[in-house]
C-alpha cells in the first residue's frame, strides 16, 4: 500500500498523525504537570517526559526543526527534574506549561499551513535555559541529557512502565513505518523501545471520523424503522420460523442501536480535563488560591452536546474564580480557609444531564446586582425594589450585564453570562443560578443527553403531522362543548384566550401555514379546540391545532437549502411509520405571527408579573361558593378529593349526616352552617347532588358540603385581612374579588365539639 | 463522452449527466411543505435521508401531467443534500455524440431557458440537457408572503 504513496503523500500522512498524537499528548502533558506540581512523583514525570520526548523525536523525523528545538530544550529541563538535579518551583512549572502552549501553537500553524510557522521562541528557550542553569549545575549541558536517556531506557523496560505507556506508541510506529525516520532519528532511546510496548492499545482502539459514525447512526435509524415494519407485518403470519427470525431481528436491531448510540457518547471528563489548567492559570493571575474538585467525570454525553457546552462551562468556571472566590486575605477575614473550593459535579437525572459548578466564595451581592442593572438601564429602580432575591440574581443573565468593577483579563469583557445562557438554551438546556451570601454560588445546568434526538409533541393540522419540540411546550388546553365556541374571543380581530385569567394570544396553525382548514365534519356539539400553549423568547402564545397526537423522541434532520428560507420550520424528522414530518420552529412562528409581535410589550410585562407572583408565596387555591355570591377558597393541597354524592345516599348517624365512602363512614359538614353568608343559601331540600370536598386531617376524614366548586386558581396572597369570623382564616383578593379563606380546622373542631351550627 | 440519464415529461425527452444521479426510484409518499416554493412537492424519506422533491413540470412551466401513472423520482446528489426530480417516465442511459450538440434555441420560453443547457439532436428526437444545479436552485423565502397574509 505504501508503494502507491508518493513521498509527499507519506509525509502529509505522517504530519497529520503527528498533529493528532501531539495534541492529545499535550493535553496529557498539562494534566500531568499539574499533578506533578501537587505531588512530585517520578511516574508522573516519566509520562511528562515521554510526551515531550516523543514530540521531539517525531519532529526530528519529519524535519520540523523549530518544534524539535523547543521540545529539546524542554526535554533537557525535564530530564534534570527527573534526575532530581533540580527541584521544580512554581515559576518553573509555569514555564513548562508555556512550553506546551508554544508547541500547541506551532502544531496549530502546522495543521493550517502544512509547514512550521515563524514564531519566535527565544524567550521561552531562554527561560528554559535559565531554569536549568538556575541551580548552577557543574555538569555541562549535554551530559544530563544523555544520562536522562539512559534512565529512560531502563525504565521503559520495566513492565509497570509499559502499562501506562499510553502515548509513546506513535513514536514506535513512526520508527517502523518511515524508512527515512530511521536514519534521521537522533534518539537511540526511541529506536530501541521494545517492539511490543503498548501494542495492545493499538489493537484495542482505532480512530473513526465523526462523519463516519454519523452515517452509521443514520443507517441504524433506518434499520430500526425497517425492523418496526417487519415486526408489525410478521405478527399477522402464522409461519413460526418467520416469527422467530423477526423476533431475533428485533432484538439484534435494538442492541445495535444502543451500541451505536454509545459510540457517540463521550465522558464529560474530556471537557473537564482542561479545567485544572484553567483554574490554575486564572487563580494565579488573580492571586487567589483555589482547589478544584471534580465529580462524575465519567458521565457520558453526546459529542455534539459536549461541543456546545464546552465554552459556556469554561466561562462559568472562570467567573466563579474571578467573581465568586475571594482573595485569601478576605477569606481568612471571614473565617474561611484561605484556599477556595470550586467543585464540578455531573450526574444523570431524568434523562438529562445535570452539571453543577459550585464555589464557596462570597456569593452574589444582590444589591450590587440590582444597582448595576439599574445603572445599565436594564431595569428601573422601582422594578428593582420589587424583585425577589432569585430574580435579582438571575439578572446577571441579561445581555449587557457585568458586575466586574474593573475589567480584568479574565472576565468582564462583555461576553457575559447572557452568552452562556444563550448557548446552553440553544442546546435545549437550561441554566439556573442560586447564591447564598457568604456561602457561595451554584450554577446548575440541565442539558439533554443528545441534541440529535429530542422529545417532541406531534400534532396534526390539515391532515399533516408536525412535531413541536418539548422545550417550548408549556401546557395543552382542550376546549369542549360550549367553551369550544365561546372560549376564543376576539380583540380587534386578534383571537385571544383567557388562560386562568391571563390573556393568551392565539395563533391558528393552519392559517400560519396557509393550509386548507379541514371541513368541520364534527357537528357543533362535538366541536373541540386544541390549544398548545407555547413559550418563545419569554412570551407565551397559544397555537390552535386540529389534533394533538402524542409525544415521542424524534431525530432532528436539517432541511435542504430549498426550504431554509421558511421561518416556520426548524427541520424535519422521520416518524415511526417512515413518513416525514416537519418540526415547527416555535420562535419563528412567534416572530412572524402578528399576534405576538404586536402585543409583545404587554405580554412581556404580564409575563414578568406572572413570574414575580409565582416566586412570591404563591398558593394554589380551590375556589367554591356558598349561597349565591359568597366566594370562599381553601388551599388546594388541603383538599384530598372532590366528590359528588347523590342526596339519596346520605344517611344519618345521630344528628350528623354521613355517607358511605370507600368502605368508611364519611361525616358530612355543611360549610354554610359555619360561615356567615350574605344571602340565604339555596334551599337544601331542592338539591339532588351534593358537591363535597373530601378533607383529611389528623382526626379523620370529613366531607365538606359546598354549593358549587368554581375554579382552581394559582395566585400569590397579596392583600390579606384578618377575618371577623372564627371559621374563616382571613380575606384575600383573588381574581379581583374579595374572597374568604376557609379555616377548615376550626370548622372541624367546632363540629367535633358539637357546637350548634349557627343557622340550625 | 458524456452519458445522460434520460427521462420524459409527456413527449419531451430530457437528460441529466449520469454522474449527478444518485438513483432512480418509483413514486414515494410525500409530506407536503406549506409555504414552500410552488414547485416543491414535498419531502421523501429515502432510507433515512430526507429528500426534497421538486415537480419538474412545475419548474419548467409545463402543464400538470394528465397521465394516471404516478411520477418517478430521479434523485440528484447536490453536495451533502439530495434532491429528487419528479418526472413522468424514466428512459435509458444514452451516450450521444458531441457533434450533435447545439445551444438551446431562442424560442424556448425564458423561464425554462436558464435550466436548459443545450440540445442533442438524436436520430428520431431531441434530447434537452438539464442543468441540474440551476434546476434545483430554488429558494423558499416567504417573508413577502408573510406580509401578504398579514395584510389580508
Amino acid at each position: 500500500m505504501s508503494n502507491s504513496f508518493s513521498n509527499d503523500d507519506l509525509q502529509t500522512e505522517l504530519i497529520k498523525d503527528f498533529i493528532i498524537e501531539s495534541v492529545e499528548g499535550l493535553d496529557l502533558y498539562d494534566q500531568k504537570i499539574l499533578d506533578f506540581e501537587n505531588e512530585a512523583d517520578l511516574g508522573t514525570m516519566n509520562v511528562i517526559f515521554r510526551v515531550i520526548h516523543t514530540i521531539k523525536g517525531t519532529a526530528g523525523c519529519l524535519a520540523l526543526p523549530k518544534i524539535e528545538s523547543v521540545s529539546h530544550a524542554g526535554e533537557n529541563l525535564l530530564s534534570m527534574i527527573r534526575e532530581g538535579e533540580i527541584t521544580p518551583n512554581k515559576s518553573m512549572i509555569t514555564t513548562l506549561l508555556s512550553l506546551s502552549d508554544a508547541l500547541r501553537e506551532s502544531i496549530q500553524i502546522l495543521e493550517q499551513t502544512g509547514r512550521e510557522g515563524d514564531q519566535d521562541f527565544s524567550d521561552l528557550l531562554a527561560q528554559l535555559d535559565a531554569h536549568q542553569k538556575g541551580e548552577a549545575l557543574p555538569t555541562p549541558e549535554p551530559e544530563p541529557e544523555e544520562q536522562a536517556y539512559g534512565l529512560f531506557e531502563d525504565e521503559e523496560e520495566t513492565p509497570a512502565e509499559q502499562a501506562d505507556e499510553a502515548w509513546g506508541l506513535f513514536g514506535d510506529e513512526e520508527e517502523e513505518t518511515t524508512p527515512q525516520a530511521e536514519t534521521e532519528s537522533k534518539e537511540p532511546a526511541t529506536a530501541q523501545l521494545p517492539a511490543n510496548t503498548g501494542t495492545s492499545l493499538a489493537e484495542s482502539s482505532i480512530r473513526i471520523g465523526v462523519t463516519q459514525l454519523d452515517k452509521v447512526m443514520n443507517i441504524v435509524g433506518e434499520l430500526v424503522l425497517a425492523r418496526n415494519q417487519i415486526v408489525l407485518n410478521t405478527t399477522n403470519f402464522d409461519e413460526a420460523a418467520l416469527l422467530k427470525a423477526s423476533q431475533r431481528l428485533n432484538i439484534i436491531t435494538t442492541e445495535l442501536q444502543e451500541n451505536v448510540m454509545k459510540t457517540r457518547m463521550q465522558p464529560i471528563g474530556n471537557v473537564w480535563a482542561k479545567f485544572p489548567r484553567v483554574v490554575r492559570d486564572v487563580s494565579n493571575e488573580l492571586g487567589k488560591e483555589v482547589r478544584l474538585i471534580m465529580d462524575g467525570q465519567d458521565t457520558e454525553l453526546d459529542r455534539t452536546v459536549i461541543e456546545a457546552i464546552k465554552d459556556p462551562l469554561t466561562h462559568i468556571v472562570r467567573n466563579s474564580i474571578d467573581h465568586g472566590i475571594e482573595s485569601p486575605e478576605q477569606r481568612l477575614a471571614s473565617h474561611k480557609p484561605a484556599e477556595g473550593l470550586l467543585s464540578l459535579r455531573a450526574y444523570h437525572e431524568g434523562g438529562q444531564i445535570i452539571i453543577e459548578i459550585m464555589d464557596d466564595g462570597a456569593g452574589i451581592n444582590v444589591e450590587r446586582v440590582k444597582d448595576k442593572a439599574v445603572s445599565r438601564g436594564l431595569i428601573t429602580s422601582a422594578h428593582a425594589a420589587n424583585l425577589t432575591e432569585k430574580e435579582a440574581i438571575n439578572l446577571v443573565f441579561q445581555p449587557g450585564f457585568s458586575t466586574a468593577e474593573k475589567v480584568s483579563n479574565v472576565s468582564g469583557r462583555g461576553v457575559g453570562m447572557d452568552v452562556v445562557r444563550t448557548n446552553i438554551e440553544k442546546s435545549g438546556g437550561t441554566v439556573d443560578l442560586s447564591s447564598e451570601a457568604g456561602q457561595g454560588t451554584t450554577v446548575k445546568i440541565k442539558i439533554p443527553l443528545t441534541l440529535a434526538i429530542i422529545p417532541a409533541l406531534t400534532v396534526t393540522t390539515s391532515g399533516d403531522r408536525y412535531a413541536i419540540p418539548q422545550v417550548s411546550l408549556l401546557e395543552l388546553v382542550r376546549l369542549e362543548g360550549e367553551a369550544a365556541h365561546s372560549g376564543i374571543e376576539e380583540l380587534y380581530g386578534s383571537p385571544i384566550y383567557r388562560l386562568r385569567g391571563k390573556l393568551l394570544p392565539i395563533i391558528f396553525l393552519n392559517e400560519q401555514l396557509r393550509t386548507e382548514a379541514l371541513a368541520d365534519e364534527a357537528d357543533d356539539e362535538d366541536k373541540v379546540v386544541n390549544i398548545v400553549v407555547l413559550q418563545a423568547d419569554g412570551r407565551q402564545f397559544g397555537l390552535v391545532v386540529d389534533e394533538i397526537n402524542d409525544t415521542e423522541e424524534i431525530v432532528v434532520k436539517p432541511l435542504s437549502k430549498q426550504l431554509k428560507g421558511i421561518p416556520c420550520f426548524a427541520g424535519a424528522t422521520i416518524m415511526g411509520d417512515g413518513k416525514v414530518a416537519l418540526i415547527l420552529d416555535v420562535m419563528g412562528i412567534a416572530q412572524h405571527s402578528r399576534v405576538v409581535s404586536e402585543n409583545a410589550d404587554r405580554t412581556i410585562s404580564s409575563q414578568e408579573e406572572t413570574e414575580t407572583v409565582q416566586r412570591e408565596d404563591t398558593e394554589t387555591l380551590l375556589l367554591f361558593s356558598i349561597g349565591s355570591d359568597n366566594r370562599i377558597a381553601i388551599p388546594l393541597n388541603q383538599a384530598a378529593r372532590l366528590e359528588e354524592f347523590e342526596v339519596d345516599t346520605v344517611e344519618h348517624s345521630g344528628r350528623h349526616q354521613v355517607v358511605q365512602y370507600r368502605g368508611e363512614i364519611l361525616p358530612l359538614i355543611e360549610i354554610a352552617d359555619y360561615v356567615p353568608t350574605s344571602q340565604p343559601q339555596a334551599d337544601k331540600t331542592s338539591r339532588e347532588k351534593l358537591q363535597v370536598i373530601v378533607y383529611s386531617t389528623h382526626t379523620g376524614t370529613y366531607g365538606l358540603i359546598v354549593d358549587q366548586i368554581q375554579d382552581i386558581v394559582e395566585q400569590a396572597i397579596s392583600a390579606r385581612r384578618e377575618s371577623r369570623c372564627e371559621t374563616l382564616a382571613g380575606s384575600i383578593v383573588l381574581q379581583g374579588h374579595v374572597t374568604d379563606l376557609l379555616d377548615a380546622e376550626a370548622i372541624i373542631e367546632r363540629y367535633e365539639s358539637g357546637a350548634i351550627p349557627q343557622t340550625v | 463522452m458524456k452519458q445522460f440519464c434520460t427521462f420524459y415529461l409527456g413527449d419531451l425527452m430530457l437528460g441529466v449527466d449520469v454522474l449527478e444521479v444518485q438513483e432512480v426510484i418509483l413514486y414515494q409518499d410525500m409530506t407536503q411543505v406549506p409555504l414552500a416554493h410552488d414547485s416543491i412537492k414535498g419531502l421523501i424519506n429515502l432510507r433515512g435521508q430526507i429528500v426534497t422533491a421538486i415537480d419538474l413540470r412545475e419548474r419548467l412551466n409545463l402543464p400538470p401531467s394528465t397521465s394516471e401513472e404516478e411520477q418517478k423520482n430521479i434523485v440528484i446528489q447536490s453536495g451533502e443534500e439530495a434532491v429528487s426530480l419528479l418526472v413522468d417516465e424514466i428512459g435509458d442511459v444514452i451516450e450521444p455524440s458531441e457533434d450533435d450538440f447545439e445551444d438551446p434555441p431562442e424560442t424556448i420560453p425564458e423561464a425554462a431557458k436558464e435550466m436548459i443547457e443545450g440540445v442533442y439532436k438524436l436520430d428520431k428526437r431531441l434530447l434537452l440537457v438539464l442543468n441540474s444545479e440551476r434546476t434545483i436552485n430554488i429558494t423558499s423565502d416567504t417573508s413577502s408572503n408573510w406580509l401578504q397574509t398579514a395584510a389580508s
